[in-house]
């Protein structure tokens, strides 16, 4: 590839700088995937230029195998799509054996959500990944709407959200990165106490909790009768988020939500993020992550910004 | 199955022409030479509209007919994707992923192949009668005779076609599955055959279990809502039997739409 090693980095042609660091991971440009919408990297090999991506976010792992829910698992709505997929996924043995091994041949870092149902299962999976070779770091999913305590959601209730928060960081020095839920009265206190746990980054927003019912049948649309929205519907709700997390803590945000053009990523990183993650747009275009990437190049160069650095929180009043 | 699918692509592919059936049905034929020279029997594409906007998913169908550079889907309004469909025109742009998924196996030699088809299943079939060394048998059917597709383009493959509708307006009145068994239960029909079969869920069901009777094998070609067409969604999951017995999800995007009938597991209607 022409661009290494850093093919985010400026030039003498004056061509942009995509870099942004993100705690202590150094990315080549400031788009991931998002969880849960690029599987676990095979699945797209065909189509994608992994080595064009900032990073690659993998599908949720949790302790043991986990069948997810029953079908319908999806719905389109207007400007989104509902899912309850219901985090089906191998398992992180079945992960390390099946997909570890092919993601590590790609010069872009991996980071792992995981996910469990219980603070214990949670620290276990990142006790497992501690130290493994190709895993740059952790997304902590607190906000999938099935994981519970008891009756309490890990990412709305704040002591909940600790208690996680604090097992995990005991389990291991991978770089962290909690992903907030949208539906909580002060995200910046959610953000706050990703910083006082000990997080290196946060990542926000996850899907936002939702249902649709078919008029006809008067059935839910899917089978988990809720779901989490994804997709444009959403995205201005997670600027605003995005916008108040980023100054609630010094952490890193990494922003999301209906992302699909270099302009929505932008807002992402005006208000804040030092990264952005494209999710439910890779459904319509496999290649929106990269496209995004791309076209921030020629945003800057319409802004004449000569680093992604300089457009990160630089919101005018 | 095919062992090795195609590596599919994202191609910008342009409309040709769109006609009007009797009975709803669309055919679409698409300018796309990458998928349509690379398309085998039972394989899908997911095609995605760039308008309107807010649509945020593709939507996947049966390749119909693959030829030179042309590609043929036959469609059915069912939603505000397929309504968008009915709009393009000649000259207009989509985007198709493809080819995808898993298809029908090579036809054998020496088996007499034998096509079940409801509604606009039967388009997913055309590609896997026209592979067959020899031609066999379509069973077609349809809720009116408008609902019975694609029956001169099988004949126009030496196939020898049987009609049945619901309400009796084309061939034998009632469900497709009635000529079927009458041909299965002849003893003086050919053997070893082979059942491929497209269409709602309560065909394929049947399908399954007649293949299961009378120890014949049969390949069914299923539609389940799905997100990215690629396998990282587990949207279209379906349940099928793991080698050890236990019940899986496959997903039909990837490992269908074609199933060997014996794998799947049937829920209950709820």
């Amino acid at each position: 590839m022409r661009e290494a090693p850093h093919p985010g980095g400026g030039d003498a042609r004056g061509d942009p700088d995509l870099s942004v660091v993100l705690g202590s991971l150094r990315l080549r440009n400031p788009v991931m995937t998002a969880s849960g919408t690029f599987g676990y990297g095979p699945e797209y090999a065909d189509l994608v230029d992994f080595e064009k991506l900032g990073a690659i976010v993998v599908k949720g792992i949790s302790l043991e195998p986990w069948g997810g829910n029953p079908p319908p698992r999806m719905v389109e709505v207007v400007g989104g799509l509902i899912n309850a997929i219901g985090l089906q996924n191998p398992g992180v043995e079945g992960f390390l054996r099946e997909y570890l091994p092919f993601l590590r041949g790609f010069a872009t870092p991996i980071i792992v959500n995981i996910w469990g149902r219980t603070a214990e299962e949670y620290a276990a999976v990142a006790r497992r990944l501690d130290g493994v070779e190709g895993v740059a770091a952790l997304e902590i999913n607190v906000s999938c709407p099935n994981i519970k305590e008891g009756s309490k959601l890990f990412g709305t209730d704040l002591d909940a959200f600790r208690r996680v928060l604090e097992a995990v960081r005991a389990a291991t020095r991978l770089p962290l990165m909690p992903k907030l839920a949208p539906n909580v009265s002060d995200i910046g206190a959610f953000a706050r106490a990703a910083e006082d746990g000990g997080a290196d980054a946060v990542s926000l927003i996850n899907s936002v909790p939702a249902m649709a019912v078919d008029v006809e049948t008067r059935r839910p649309r899917l089978a988990n009768v809720t779901g989490g929205l994804t997709g444009p519907a959403i995205r201005p709700m997670a600027v605003k988020l995005v916008w108040e997390a980023a100054r609630a803590t010094r952490l890193p945000v990494v922003g999301m939500g209906g992302i699909s053009e270099a302009e929505h990523a932008a807002e992402f990183l005006i208000v804040g993020a030092s990264a952005v993650a494209v999710g439910t747009a890779t459904f319509a275009d496999p290649r929106a992550a990269v496209r995004v990437a791309e076209g921030l190049r020629g945003l800057l160069r319409r802004l004449g910004l000569a680093s992604i650095r300089e457009l990160i929180g630089s919101l005018r009043p | 199955m095919h062992e090795n699918p195609p590596t599919p692509i994202l191609e910008d592919a342009e409309v040709l022409r769109q006609d009007l059936w009797p009975g709803g049905y669309h055919l679409l034929e698409l300018r796309a030479a990458g998928i349509a020279s690379r398309v085998q029997p039972g394989q899908f594409v997911h095609l995605r509209l760039f308008a309107p906007a807010d649509l945020v998913l593709r939507r996947p169908f049966s390749v119909f007919q693959a030829d030179g550079e042309a590609l043929r889907l036959l469609y059915k309004v069912v939603g505000r994707g397929t309504e968008a469909m009915t709009r393009l025109r000649a000259g207009e742009g989509v985007s198709l992923l493809g080819p995808l998924g898993r298809g029908f196996p090579p036809p054998a030699r020496g088996v007499l192949p034998v096509l079940v088809a409801g509604g606009y299943g039967a388009a997913a079939l055309y590609l896997q009668a026209a592979a067959c060394p020899q031609p066999g048998w379509a069973f077609v059917g349809g809720a009116g005779a408008e609902d019975v597709l694609c029956t001169a383009d099988f004949e126009r493959l030496g196939w020898t076609v049987r009609i049945a509708t619901e309400d009796g307006s084309l061939g034998v009145e009632g469900q497709v599955t009635l000529p079927l068994d009458e041909f299965l239960f002849d003893r003086a029909r050919p053997s070893p055959i082979e059942l491929f079969a497209c269409g709602p869920d309560g065909l394929l069901q049947a399908v399954a279990e007649r293949a299961r009777r009378h120890d014949v094998r049969a390949w069914i070609s299923m539609d389940r809502r799905m997100g990215c067409g690629v396998g990282a969604c587990l949207t279209c999951v379906q349940k099928v039997r793991a080698p050890d017995g236990s019940g899986v999800w496959a997903r039909v995007c990837k490992e269908g739409p074609v199933f060997d009938a014996a794998d799947v597991v049937w829920e209950a209607e709820p």
